[in-house]
């Protein structure tokens, strides 16, 4: 247990002092961290799920508060609370229907109805996410799950030695599957890259122009896996001041054959008219279909509505917030050092407070993302498909609990 | 490039994982700056342990050696070294993962020479390392400097030290950086970054540097640098601490053992530097790099150590609109409940950052502001540049301007604190009373020695437990003025250099009527600099009309001669001022319509004629005299020797003497050349400009040249050892008189516009 303790700390002061960047590392690292520390987790006989459910919050809030402008932190534990939930669901299903085999199976009267195998939760969440239908219809009508089901299954297996001893393996079930479960999350985490990438040939088409801002590894596989698929197109790309992050981005584009076009930011609106389309990366969506991107791109969706160009974002499904921007808990910014605007030894003459009112004549803001508000996007490509912005509440109730939205609440309570 | 910084960061720390697979990177944290700008808090409490935007210092300094890839820290304490150990204990810093921190406890460590030598007697510093003090705020990356080092070692084992430096003007009026301390000048080799010269106590007034001459020998370039900054980030090896130990006087590390080395040729040590740019480095020397550093932070220069992120020890605090942060208790039940009281009429200026738990009463303003934990401040307060420590109670309608409150200080209703003040630990301010400016207020009473900046915080420590109990039966000017209205504290007198050096160093910005004071003393010098050239040009035109006129010309020569002559017999009879004489003399010029030249050569005439008309017995004794005339009346003849056109005259005119008039000195005219070029009348350039001059010359003219041909073969083998560049200040600008000019020296300038710069050849 300490040794969890200690990597849950390590990755917590890694996030404070911003030395994981990027929110797919993040998303990855969140779940790899709680896979661990469920796998460690010694759960207690009784109401295992609220147990677990408990112990991953809080985790979770520390996480959160750590780096309280990633919001991937707050999806990856989000999501590993519902597969939680779920897997505790399907679960207390089967045992509800074990209980009733064991019972009847006293009256010598096999049923069959019970005798299937207990499905794999996240086979059910699949299938279910897959034919787009919410994956537990029960989840949303039953209040509290956990509350209802589990004093159920924990009085009955108090019956009898024979009950407990299921219960045993139920639990021993239930961790098991969790973790399975988070292990496909990583894997879909992981795997999102490629998964956005397939769908490229659907949209970028012969002879297009297309324009990104900054750099974005989403967008970068994007568009190589259409010119594999030996679509010719020109990519511009706008440097994405103050980071100009841009300029290696088209190094990277040119290197691999791409033809590439640099431009300043300043200069999307002149160059918009020649587009047609803007693809672009995302730090997060938020669940009204709105972009935390960055800082930018606002700008660029602006231009693009304005010529009635289509404004894409790629987003892997660990982006999804199911937050809405007015959330307090929402930091829709963070301001970056004044540095990478300016030289401050040039500058240091004016920063000089020791003459004048001792207050500082230059300020200088940094802020690292921009906020898309969602009429501006016309698509999201995410690993499942593409979406329309305001389906994206939807996709949300597909992969998020709503017991789960406010993480920090509950746990201080 | 900050941002990047995480991800290479973490690379990074794997190649030196590999690289230094025997020695993790060691770092020296000094825990006492061994000097005395912060007392009198540094009485009662460590200065690495003052707050600094409610964070103690030395949480950024580790939190950055931390970041920076550093294994291995060994915290120096001395002066209350209890306080820091007991510190650290209750820290998180003693047990962190791959970042090991132990303490030293040194009791008679008088300065960081002592802390080092005592270090190195440990024996725990294995190989290269990191030296900072406890009071470093920076974000850089030590990467690149590490990796420059390392190489530079392998090239060359004498380069023991790398100097971190970053660009910051100073201010042209005061002539000190932004952070307070003077202006630095460092010459640097442009091309092996070798740090060549470092001088940070340069005498602005008389506005000349001088660097030694062997410094040109075998390099082609070097640069002079006035706008870096040195972030006393130092990257050493291990040599540095024996060299410590050999030179058992070095004491201060920039004073005593950069200078000792950059001087000492013998072992050929050197010194490099290394440059930063985008990231954020700086110490805190004195309050006015408390107050600048402090804006720094909250302008988020030193990101990610800023107010709203946590790195460990501070408290939860969000960003608010115009660089406001406010802190907010996460661990409370309503968390969206801030946990600043803030009156609904209180206004928060920008750049403010507000602790914990603190409550602030109706109408009161506070801007540009630092307010720490627990404090409560009243109703119709006014607090603008203050830095408010923990648990401050300030009652209501003070006023409070660029002042520095320590924890646990009550001012009653009313009271005043003028610009610059510090209250220390538990002073209370009576009702009504008004601190004066500049003034340090404590509860201990100002020790009565008076040492010298040396001296380390430590040393008081012993007898400060004393003076706490003599405090209640004495009774200072404030006390008296104080207890009337409920105050307790001493006023210290200022040291001895007094007010005149207070603001220099104080947290408040330097006032305005300062500021012209020192305008106006800047300008006065550039008028008398600018009626020396103002003087050039019209000589120049004059000198066209005196051709035209040459028919009476000599004779007007003659005349002019004459009366310099004469007015130079007056000066010396009466005593007259030089101002005078040249007034006179000028004066004279215009009259007779003469050249700047004739000036030189007139004057130089008088004073050849008087030495020789002095009475004497030998030639020796005629030179011992012309010398004393010579040396008495050096700052005159130099007035009249801006260019290189006067010296050659004076040589010319030196000549003629004699030939004709004065055949006395013809015999001395190799030694009288050397005194003229030894007292710098004149320049290399100058002599040997005459020599090439002569050399189309007649056989019977070169008779001089001959005679001084041996010292002529010195001067243009470019000088003796002994003899120096001189870098002489124009206004803000620098003009290097040098004198060979086969040498590019590349000169950092502040302004572009230089004044005075014609007399460059």
């Amino acid at each position: 247990m300490p040794d969890v303790h200690s990597l849950v700390n390590e990755f917590v002061i890694k996030l404070q002092k911003r030395q994981i960047e990027g929110s797919k590392t993040t998303a990855k690292l969140t779940a790899e961290l709680l896979r661990s520390f469920i796998s460690q987790l010694r759960l207690p006989h009784s109401n295992q799920a609220g147990a677990l459910i408990d112990a991953v919050k809080e985790v979770g809030e520390k996480l959160i508060t750590a780096k309280p402008v990633e919001l991937a932190v707050g999806n990856v534990v989000r999501r590993v609370l519902h597969i939680i939930r779920e897997e505790d669901l399907s679960i207390t299903n089967a045992a509800v229907g074990g209980l009733n085999l064991a019972s009847e199976s006293d009256d010598d009267d096999g049923n069959d109805e019970y005798d299937h195998p207990v499905l794999s939760a996240s086979a059910v969440a699949a299938a279910a996410r897959s034919a787009l239908r919410p994956p537990s219809l029960q989840t949303l009508l039953d209040d509290m799950p956990h509350s209802a089901a589990n004093p159920h299954t924990s009085s009955s297996g108090g019956d009898s030695e024979g009950k407990s001893k299921s219960a045993d393996s139920l639990r021993r079930k239930l961790k098991h599957d969790v973790i399975e479960a988070v292990n496909e999350l990583i894997q879909e985490i992981s795997t999102c890259h490629e998964q956005i990438a397939e769908q490229a040939v659907e949209h970028i088409h012969h002879n297009e122009v297309i324009l990104t801002l900054g750099s974005s590894q989403t967008v970068k596989e994007f568009l190589l896996a259409a010119k594999e698929k030996n679509r010719s197109f020109r990519v511009f790309v706008a440097e994405g001041a103050p980071r100009y992050q841009g300029h290696a981005f088209a190094k990277e584009l040119a290197s691999s054959g791409l033809q590439t076009t640099v431009i300043t930011d300043s200069a999307v609106f002149a160059m918009i008219s020649h587009v047609n389309m803007v693809i672009v990366g995302a730090h997060a969506v938020m669940a009204n279909g709105g972009v935390i991107a960055p800082v930018g791109l606002n700008m660029v969706a602006l231009a693009a509505k304005r010529h009635a160009v289509p404004f894409v974002v790629l987003a892997g499904v660990h982006k999804l917030c199911p937050l809405y921007p007015h959330n307090p808990e929402v930091l829709l910014n963070e301001l970056k050092s004044p540095s990478e605007l300016l030289d401050f030894g040039e500058f240091s003459d004016c920063l000089d407070f020791g003459s004048g009112s001792g207050s500082p004549l230059i300020h200088v803001v940094n802020p690292a993302f921009d906020y898309v508000p969602p009429d501006l996007v016309s698509l999201f490509i995410t690993d499942t498909g593409g979406h329309n912005p305001s389906y994206i509440y939807r996709l949300i109730a597909d992969f998020y609990s709503p017991d789960d939205l406010v993480v920090r609440r509950k746990s201080a309570s | 490039m900050v941002a990047k910084k995480g991800s290479r960061g973490g690379a990074a720390g794997e190649d030196a994982g590999e690289e230094l697979s025997r020695d993790p990177l060691q770092a020296i944290l000094l825990a006492d700056s061994f000097a005395t700008l912060f007392r009198p808090i540094t009485l009662e409490r460590p200065k690495v342990l003052l707050p600094l935007v409610n964070a103690p210092m030395i949480e950024y300094t580790l939190a950055w050696l931390e970041s920076a890839g550093v294994e291995e820290v060994f915290v120096f304490c001395c002066a209350h070294s209890k306080q820091v150990i007991e510190y650290l204990e209750n820290s998180n810093w003693l047990n962190q993962p791959k970042f090991s921190v132990s303490t030293i406890e040194s009791y008679n460590a008088m300065s960081a020479g002592d802390a080092l030598r005592l270090i190195y007697e440990k024996n725990v510093v294995h190989g290269d390392f990191i030296l900072v003090t406890g009071d470093t705020v920076s974000n850089m990356p030590l990467t690149q400097a590490l990796k420059e080092h390392k190489e530079r070692k392998k090239r060359d084992s004498n380069a023991v030290m790398t100097m971190i430096i970053k660009q910051s003007k100073p201010s042209p009026i005061t002539h000190q950086s932004r952070l307070g301390t003077e202006e630095l000048f460092m010459a640097i080799d442009p091309k092996t970054k070798e740090l060549l010269y470092y001088e940070d106590k340069a005498d602005t007034s008389k506005g000349t540097l001088t660097l030694d001459r062997t410094m040109l020998l075998d390099r082609s370039s070097i640069s002079l640098h006035n706008d870096k900054q040195d972030c006393y980030i130092d990257i050493c090896s291990p040599e540095v601490l024996s060299l410590f130990t050999d030179n058992f006087d070095y004491q201060h590390l920039r004073r005593h053992f950069v200078k000792g080395l950059l001087v000492d040729d013998l072992m050929g040590y050197k010194i490099f530097t290394h440059e930063i740019h985008s990231s954020y480095a700086a110490r805190v020397e004195n309050y006015r790099s408390y107050d600048t550093i402090s804006k720094d932070i909250i302008q988020r220069w030193t990101y990610p150590l800023v107010p709203d992120i946590q790195f460990l020890q501070n408290s939860l605090t969000k960003l608010e609109r115009r660089g406001t942060y406010r802190a907010s208790e996460s661990e409370s039940a309503e968390f969206h409940v801030t946990d600043v009281g803030l009156s609904r009429s209180a206004k928060m200026g920008p750049f403010t950052v507000i602790g914990s738990r603190t409550t602030i009463g109706k109408h009161s303003e506070v801007s540009n502001s630092v307010i720490g934990e627990d404090c409560v401040i009243g109703s119709n307060v006014s607090i603008d540049g203050c830095y408010i420590w923990n648990k401050v109670n300030i009652e209501d309608g003070c006023r409070l301007k660029h002042a520095i409150v320590c924890d646990g200080v009550t001012m009653k209703s009313g009271a005043v604190l003028e610009a610059g003040v510090v209250l220390s630990f538990k002073v209370i301010i009576g009702q009504n009373f008004v601190v004066p400016a500049y003034s340090k207020v404590s509860l201990l009473q100002q020790p009565v020695r008076q040492d010298s900046d040396e001296e380390l915080e430590y040393a008081d420590n012993s007898s400060g437990n004393i003076e706490i109990t003599s405090v209640p039966n004495t009774t200072d000017v404030l006390e008296e003025l104080n207890t009337e209205v409920g105050g307790a504290g001493f006023i210290w007198s200022v040291g001895e250099k007094g007010l005149e050096e207070e603001w220099r160093h104080s947290v408040a910005p330097i006032s305005a009527d300062r500021l012209l004071e020192i305008i106006k003393s800047a300008t006065d010098e550039l008028d008398t600099s600018n009626e020396e050239s103002n003087i050039l040009p019209p000589s120049g035109e004059l000198g066209i009309d005196s051709d035209n006129e040459s028919d009476d010309g000599r004779d007007d020569h003659a005349h002019f001669e004459k009366e310099v002559e004469a007015t130079f017999l007056r000066a010396i009879h009466e005593n007259v001022e030089e101002d005078h004489i040249i007034i006179e003399v000028n004066s004279l010029r215009l009259s007779y319509n003469m050249a700047s030249t004739d000036c030189a050569g007139a004057l130089f005439y008088a004073m050849m004629k008087y030495a020789v008309d002095t009475p004497h017995d030998s030639a020796g004794e005629l030179l011992k005299i012309t010398n004393g005339v010579i040396g008495k009346w050096e700052k005159l003849l130099k007035y009249y020797l801006p260019s290189l056109d006067e010296e050659i005259e004076v040589i010319l005119k030196f000549e003629e003497m004699c030939l004709e008039s004065t055949k006395e000195y013809a015999n001395l005219f190799s030694q009288i050349l050397h005194l003229l070029y030894d007292k710098d009348i004149l320049q290399e350039d100058g002599i040997l400009r005459w020599e090439s001059e002569k050399e189309q010359a007649d056989e019977s003219d070169k008779v001089f040249v001959k005679k001084a041909e041996k010292f002529l073969q010195v001067v243009a083998q470019g000088g003796i050892g002994r003899r120096r560049l001189r870098v002489g200040r124009v206004g803000n600008a620098f003009l290097l008189v040098d004198s060979l000019g086969a040498m590019e020296i590349e000169l950092d300038l502040l302004n572009e516009d230089l004044i005075g710069f014609s007399c460059f050849p």
